[in-house]
């Protein structure tokens, strides 16, 4: 029963990653500009003036711009696709081991990629960020490669250590916190190439590659975005801290003892407290704090891919080698 | 800095500074958000060593491994303070200026915050036009618009002041008065802002507190033996700073039993731990003595302390007889695991044997394998435990004089290795209830108690011939003892500081002023002129659609008819693709952007037209 499932959900994972893989080249014709056609004649005039300022854009076609984004409809709807068949991948394998579905590194991963894919999906519903697909079905698709090439694990039982309903609250917030940054982070690498163009174009020598840029939105739209994304993921981040320091005491008897988990969390956490006071120092804010934020996303994933490998602690769940 | 640029009356004349003002320019350098950042930077930087070098505090024995693997590289670690980064100056340095530069700049913060607090809404600009929301309505005649919408603002929590004008504002009675409103909201924002900072600064005096007033002892307890909460039973003690031996609670545990599952279905998770559970007996003065279970996510609590199961392993019993024949040692011996198998080391010292004190190390396997790579355990339930010894004869050393000594070391350096008859070193391995003599006459070696009939004076060595003592191989449960005083106060400071941080995040400042002009005020038909516009500070999305609400409510002409409390209107579908507002300082960066779009549009929704334009 729980081998059959677990194997199911292998293959789930293998067709969201072929979903997701077109959805990826989906978005990517559509930030090319092939995957876009004029619409009728008449908003075309608009679209002379709206070019100029691709910010904000209605959530369906858009109106301004005159355009039809065949691709990025596509490239919509296949992610919607990809990330039902990932939750059933992660809810079979949650299934399979009859607990939740994050309780060595392969888990986690293939949990947290969901959860950037969910996150990015509810955005969608809310504001067009179809600029970012390829920027966050890429990291997605590139994690559950590594998650299945590097870090597969065998469906099992948890250890005693894992054996808490923290595992719940601390790991699935953690996840959610994770996943926003990593949407941050995408937004903040598109604000420091915009805000170079940007730059480059005042200077009256404009930027000759990377023509697709000019369908995204100026720094200042991406710097919000990615702040705003900052803003919700922050407060996660600090309740992942307390709630595993609560469940630390529990568990081994101190709530902090600078096991290297610790460190590198209380880390991302301490530069991110930094990105957001960059933003209110002057000289700092825009492409500085930007910088900041990106370093605070490099100690994610020194958390992720390093500490739990590589350094010895309590937190050495990965299961892998 | 930059000096300033030297005009024609001369060189530029630095301004001088006493010492009165050098130290308000430190001072002010230090509490600048430029310091913090940089001190928050620092901070993250200077955490990054303790998990790349062993700690310590955190793993002692891998800084005795990495100090021998590493002989150049250690003392110049060591001298930087990086086996102990968390304790060391720089590091403190680092918070510490932190929390000062904090403390510097959140007190008068607070300061004007309560100032802030108690301050009236600020004056109605007079060209509301200016401010990036605006709606002009035609608000329907009769009633008193300007209590509407300072009713309308309380309602959504804002801090309102009504200013009539001129006093002659109330023409006919009780028709609408010219005026405007003025009102206010989003304190919380620098509320929550200054709560989060100093909830951290109460979270570093609670871990100040535990620091100075917990302790953490750990102890061995073969199954059927106990503890009391005593310094000398303890095996490791770390008290804090302000912690006396006499301070500890006084109760006892007894362990009744230990259940250990491992994984034993195969595949890669075979022996890996499944659940462990201690069933211990608690004693504490003036209470019956009550039995409990402790898990590993479930501590138990007594006394103002928690005993944790940190661990667990093999005691096997060993029984020593010397060459008189006597029974001198019978005790479980816990070895302790040195892998995720359980092959476990440990060593036994017989204080009382004749002629020689007699020393064991060696090794315990639950499921042994004896090949070419040498013996070994591949399961960790005892399945088939072997006991793999070597023995020493001579003086054990510091542990004659009462000195502490590590139970688990043997120091042989007085002593000298027991040999087979051909010279080649002596080594038995024993299964459970096997025996063996000892090289030279020295006497017998046994796994498991001594055999019915026994003599000797194994009592005095500290085993009890109690029922489950028969078991020749009794599990030992590691358990860890602490006591921490400031856990609680650091768990309080953290919600608040949690708190506080979303109450600052997501709090929106705006200001929103409404003003009926008299044009129509008094005569009867005609309609006021009602303007309603918002100011947003710093980041805000929902300014626009708080004042298109509003303007509704103002425009409607049934007031008994608007939305209740807290409750927003149905959002307006007819209205255009809205900009992400951002207005404020930061708007102006997007000046560009915002001239595009609506610039004056009406809403469909509302029976009167509401205008709406934009700067």
């Amino acid at each position: 029963m729980g081998e059959s499932l677990a194997a199911t959900s292998n293959l789930l994972v293998y067709s969201a990653m072929s979903v997701y893989a077109v959805a990826l080249v989906a978005f990517a014709l559509d930030l090319s500009g092939r995957g876009r056609t004029a619409a009728a004649p008449a908003p075309r005039q608009e679209a002379l003036v709206g070019a100029g300022a691709p910010g904000a854009v209605a959530a369906r076609d858009d109106v301004e711009t005159g355009e039809r984004r065949r691709a990025a409809a596509v490239g919509v709807s296949t992610t919607w696709l990809a990330l039902l068949l990932h939750t059933a991948a992660v809810v079979t394998r949650g299934i399979s081991a009859g607990r939740v579905p994050w309780g060595n590194m392969y888990e986690f991963t293939l949990t947290g990629a969901v959860v950037v894919t969910a996150v990015y999906c509810v955005l969608l519903l809310r504001r067009d960020l179809r600029y970012l697909g390829v920027f966050v079905v890429g990291p997605v698709l590139l994690t559950l490669g590594i998650a299945l090439s590097v870090l597969y694990t065998e469906s099992a039982q948890l250890v005693p250590a894992l054996q808490s309903y923290w595992l719940v609250i601390h790991v699935s917030v953690a996840t959610v916190s994770s996943a926003l940054f990593v949407i941050a982070f995408s937004a903040n690498v598109l604000q420091l190439v915009q805000d170079r163009r940007e730059r480059l174009a005042a200077a009256g020598r404009p930027a000759q590659r990377g023509r697709f840029m000019e369908r995204l939105p100026s720094s200042g739209e991406l710097e919000r975005a990615a702040y705003r994304l900052i803003a919700v993921s922050f407060p996660l981040w600090s309740f992942t801290l307390v709630a595993g320091a609560i469940w630390a005491e529990r568990a081994w008897g101190r709530y902090w003892g600078w096991d290297p988990k610790e460190v590198w969390t209380f880390v991302i956490w301490v530069v991110y407290a930094a990105y957001l006071h960059a933003r209110a120092t002057r000289g700092w804010d825009g492409r500085r704090s930007a910088y900041v934020a990106i370093a605070g996303f490099a100690c994610i994933l020194v958390n992720w891919g390093v500490v739990n490998v590589f350094f010895p602690g309590n937190h050495s769940y990965a299961g892998i080698g | 800095m930059s000096a300033p640029a030297a005009t024609a009356s001369g060189p530029p004349v630095q301004p001088r500074l006493g010492a009165v003002g050098t130290a308000r320019f430190v001072w002010r350098q230090l509490t600048s958000m430029r310091t913090a950042l940089l001190l928050l930077l620092l901070l993250a930087v200077g955490a990054v060593p303790g998990s790349v070098v062993p700690q310590q505090d955190v793993d002692p024995a891998a800084v005795v491994t990495f100090r021998d693997e590493h002989p150049v590289l250690a003392p110049w670690l060591e001298r930087l303070g990086f086996f102990d980064v968390y304790a060391s100056p720089w590091f403190s340095a680092v918070y510490l200026l932190l929390f000062v530069s904090l403390v510097g700049c959140v007190l008068p913060r607070s300061r004007q915050q309560w100032t802030a607090w108690r301050a009236r809404p600020p004056r109605t600009p007079s060209r509301l036009e200016r401010l990036p929301e605006h709606r002009v309505v035609a608000a329907p005649a009769g009633g008193d618009l300007l209590e509407t919408a300072a009713a309308a603002l309380r309602r959504r929590r804002y801090r309102v002041e009504v200013r009539p004008e001129g006093g002659s504002g109330a023409g006919a009675g009780r028709g609408a008065s010219a005026g405007s409103v003025a009102a206010e909201r989003g304190h919380l924002r620098e509320t929550g802002n200054l709560v989060f900072h100093l909830a951290l600064v109460g979270l570093l005096l609670a871990l100040a507190a535990s620091s100075l007033l917990s302790y953490r002892a750990q102890v061995v307890v073969p199954v059927g033996q106990g503890f009391s909460n005593t310094v000398a039973r303890y095996d490791t003690f770390d008290p804090g700073a302000w912690v006396s031996p006499d301070d500890l609670a006084p109760f006892a545990v007894g362990l009744q039993g230990l259940d250990v599952e491992f994984e034993d279905t195969p595949g890669s998770q075979l022996g890996e731990p499944r659940d462990f559970e201690a069933q211990v007996q608690v004693a504490e003065p003036g209470l019956a003595p009550r039995e409990e279970v402790i898990r590993v996510n479930e501590p138990l609590r007594t006394g103002g302390s928690e005993v944790y199961l940190a661990g667990n392993g093999y005691a096997p019993v060993i029984t020593v007889t010397d060459a008189q024949d006597r029974v001198v040692y019978s005790e479980p011996t816990p070895f302790l695991a040195q892998d995720a198998a359980y092959s476990s080391t440990g060593v036994v010292k017989v204080l009382g044997a004749q002629p020689d004190q007699l020393g064991f190390t060696g090794a315990f396997l639950p499921t042994a394998v004896v090949d070419e790579r040498g013996p070994r355990s591949i399961f960790p339930d005892a399945r088939d435990p072997l006991l793999l010894l070597t023995g020493y004869r001579g003086d054990l050393g510091d542990v004659n004089d009462g000195l502490p000594v590590n139970v688990y070391e043997l120091d042989t350096t007085s002593m000298e290795q027991l040999t087979t008859d051909d010279g080649a070193p002596w080594s038995v391995a024993l299964r459970p209830g096997d025996s063996m003599d000892l090289p030279d006459g020295l006497g017998t070696l046994r796994f498991g108690y001594p055999p019915e009939g026994a003599a000797g004076d194994a009592t005095a060595t500290g085993a009890s011939a109690t029922a489950e003592a028969e078991d020749p191989l009794p599990r030992f449960a590691g358990l860890t003892v602490r006591h921490d005083p400031g856990r609680i106060p650091a768990l309080v400071f953290s919600v608040l500081a949690m708190l506080g941080l979303v109450a600052s995040l997501f709090t929106p400042r705006r200001r929103v002023f409404v003003r009926v002009s008299g044009q129509g005020s008094g005569q009867e038909g005609a309609a006021p002129r009602v303007e309603v516009a918002g100011l947003a500070r710093g980041e805000d999305a929902g300014l626009a659609a708080e004042v298109d609400a509003l303007a509704r409510t103002l425009a409607s002409e049934d007031l008994s008819a608007q939305p209740p409390a807290g409750r927003r209107p149905p959002p307006d579908r007819s209205a255009p693709a809205r900009e992400p507002a951002a207005a404020g300082p930061r708007g102006s960066r997007t000046a560009g952007s915002r001239t595009r779009g609506a610039s004056t549009s009406t809403t469909r929704t509302t029976p009167t037209r509401i205008t709406r334009t934009r700067s």
